[in-house]
């Protein structure tokens, strides 16, 4: 439990970073450390588009899955790394 | 006859158990042959009856019902909350949450999650992956390509005449701002062919529309020219076959606005009409072989403002006429203005003369046919291109001997031709093959840099975009083509307008060596003839005998035909000479 804490205050303090998401199977933003209404918009659209992800690659390839995704945009770049029941969102910007 | 046969059974014999036995064949009824029947048939000996040992098969069509997918985007708000949880609820949130980060998995998941997360948030920090490193070698890449790249055209879109009877489209006319538009004229130029079915309308085209006109023009006679007036793009005006000169307003419709009066219109057809540059926009002038030149201002159509007659003797005889295929006035140069005949002499004439007498300031001639086209280069007016018979040649305006540079002699008679306007050295001409020739003077002068067959019927008409990239080309049977052009030939090249300059004033000057050379061996020849034409002064005032004549015309022949070949000999040592200077510069 400790060390999942260390971890979020690890990530949260690298440069850059704006916001860490944590995100269940079901779409539920577990913990976050952004306001409550940009949780549920982030938490709902990534959702959604990490099962996209992962089946348009599975689909290409049964043998694949998606381990990453990163999707970078004008202002910030959103990093998604998705588990089997978890989704760990991280929003950074980058050095510019 | 019925054949009948009854069986009895009891009523009070029903239900009984049957009891079966064996008897002998009963014989009920025999029907014998009959001889006359048989007499209407005859036997066929063998007949082919198809079989197939194969399972009776039948053919049934199946199709399933075709679902109807829509794609639709799902507003997905909040997370799917079990249903114990009321996502309202704070107090039940929480304890949602609470619960859920005490579970194994999420520990293991997120510390997992949080190395790989942590590695590529490092990466971001690291490196700017979107910056620019090789900015300026990327342009020199782009150009590079440019140059390697063949050059070609490409049909964009054809437009055809609607009309059954096809009429030549002897006209184009690129809208001016946007260039979406082209108004192309149609009309049967051939003497006397036009057919009484024939429709009299041009038409808009929306280059993007190739099934229907985006508006149609009806004139009272087949128009032969057509412009768009480049101050008021809504403004067309057209020369037409029976002489006169109408204007549209497309705002208005296909009705011409106003028509000039035919008593003060051109007798033949006007074949080039022009926008001139002015204050209010509403000037123009028209050519025709009736061998005048007029102006108009649309506003008031009765009669042109202005008149020329062609005539080189400076008569105003209209008898005696050049009469005149094409005009040509470019904005910058508002005083002067050229006109291109059917005799193949290029007048250049000026708009302020007071009298009529001083309009026209000189000729050029070197075309053996009519010139169809003419116009200035838009990058160095004082030099212009003609197209006329087999050839196109540059022109210097002040040389009036001969061209500064020509194509060589094609197999087909060239149509239309016009300068690109955004390469110096490259212009375009349409021929009676129905091919288009690009030709780039600073690439290569002896051949076109590309050809491309358009279609099968000669090409009438040629007309350039205003930024280069797209062509229309109208043809004998009325079909405009779309060409496009590739990047190489109309993108500036760096040191362009510079070299094309130089060439041009290289063939100038050039030209005017080989003009004085010519005027002073004139001159030499003249001196040394002149003695011999005082003796054969005292000579005809005698009685000439036959021999003598021809004595002296033989020596008169020589001699030309020896100066011809002294000139022919400089010109060839002038050119071996340039050229050699020019590779030096090279």
């Amino acid at each position: 439990m400790a060390e999942v804490e260390e971890t979020l205050k690890r990530i949260q303090t690298h440069k850059g970073v704006i916001g860490i998401i944590v995100v269940n199977a079901e779409g539920i933003p577990i913990r976050t450390t952004l306001d409550n209404s940009t949780t549920v918009q982030y938490a709902a659209q990534l959702h959604q588009l990490t099962m996209l992800s992962r089946s348009a690659v599975r689909e290409i390839d049964p043998q694949n899955d998606l381990t990453f995704l990163r999707i970078r945009s004008k202002k910030h770049e959103i990093m998604v790394a998705p588990e089997k029941d978890f989704l760990l969102v991280v929003i950074q910007n980058p050095s510019e | 006859m019925e054949i009948v046969y009854e069986y009895v059974k009891k009523r009070s014999e029903f239900g009984r158990p049957c009891n079966f036995s064996d008897r002998a064949s009963d014989l009920h009824l025999d029907i014998q042959p009959d001889a006359e029947l048989a007499a209407c048939f005859f036997s066929l000996d063998s007949r082919d009856v198809g079989m197939q040992c194969a399972a009776d098969m039948s053919e049934n069509e199946v199709n399933t019902v075709r679902i109807e997918s829509e794609s639709r985007g799902i507003n997905h708000t909040e997370g799917g909350w079990p249903n114990n949880v009321n996502p309202q609820e704070i107090e039940h949130t929480m304890r949602f949450r609470k619960k859920v980060e005490k579970d194994e998995n999420y520990i293991k998941a997120i510390l997992k999650l949080g190395i790989q997360m942590e590695h590529s948030i490092k990466q971001n920090n690291a490196i700017d992956i979107y910056q620019e490193y090789f900015g300026e070698g990327e342009e020199e890449e782009e150009e590079m390509a440019d140059a390697k790249e063949q050059p070609a055209a490409k049909t964009i879109n054809v437009f055809r005449d609607p009309n059954e009877v096809k009429r030549t489209a002897s006209s184009l006319s690129w809208h001016p701002d946007g260039n979406h538009k082209l108004a192309v004229a149609y009309s049967s130029l051939e003497f006397q062919r036009a057919s009484k079915s024939m429709n009299f309308d041009s038409y808009i085209w929306d280059i993007e529309n190739r099934n229907w006109p985006d508006l149609t023009l009806k004139p009272v006679s087949p128009l032969v020219s057509l412009e768009y007036n480049p101050k008021d793009s809504h403004i067309l005006l057209g020369g037409s076959y029976n002489g006169q000169i109408a204007y549209w307003d497309t705002r208005k419709g296909g009705q011409p606005v106003e028509m000039s009066a035919i008593e003060h219109s051109h007798r033949d057809p006007a074949y080039k009409v022009i926008w001139l540059q002015s204050k209010t926009g509403t000037d123009a002038f028209s050519t025709s072989t009736d061998g005048q030149v007029l102006w108009w201002d649309i506003r008031n159509m009765n009669e042109p403002t202005e008149r020329l007659v062609l005539d080189p003797s400076k008569k105003e005889n209209l008898d005696n006429a050049l009469t005149a295929v094409c005009l040509e006035f470019e904005t910058t140069m508002p005083t002067k203005f050229m006109v291109g005949t059917e005799q193949g002499l290029v007048i250049s004439c000026n708009r302020k003369a007071k009298t009529p007498a001083e309009k026209i300031v000189c000729t050029y001639s070197s075309h053996q046919g009519p010139i169809y086209a003419l116009q200035r280069n838009p990058f160095f007016p004082k030099y212009f291109l003609t197209v006329a018979d087999w050839t196109a040649r540059i022109w210097s305006e002040d040389i009036k001997e001969s061209s500064i540079m020509s194509t060589t002699f094609d197999m087909t008679y060239l149509m239309d031709g016009c300068w690109s306007p955004v390469r110096p050295a490259v212009f375009f001409t349409a021929k009676k093959d129905g091919t288009v020739d690009v030709w780039d003077f600073l690439f290569k002068q002896n051949d076109p840099t590309l050809t491309v067959k358009v279609c099968d019927e000669a090409l009438c008409s040629l007309r350039v975009q205003s930024n280069g990239r797209l062509l229309a080309c109208g043809s004998h049977v009325g079909t405009a083509t779309l060409l496009e052009i590739s990047p190489g030939l109309y993108t500036l090249q760096r040191n362009e307008k510079a070299l094309a300059n130089e060439m041009f004033e290289r063939e100038t000057r050039r030209e005017k060596i080989l003009e004085g050379r010519l005027r002073e061996m004139r001159l030499k020849e003249r001196s040394r003839s002149e003695p011999g034409k005082e003796e054969e002064a005292q000579d005809l005032e005698g009685e000439e005998s036959p021999e003598e004549l021809i004595a002296r015309a033989e020596k008169d022949f020589f001699q030309i035909v020896e100066a011809e070949m002294k000139k022919w000999k400089n010109e060839t040592e002038k050119q071996k000479g340039k050229d050699v200077s020019e590779q030096k510069k090279c």
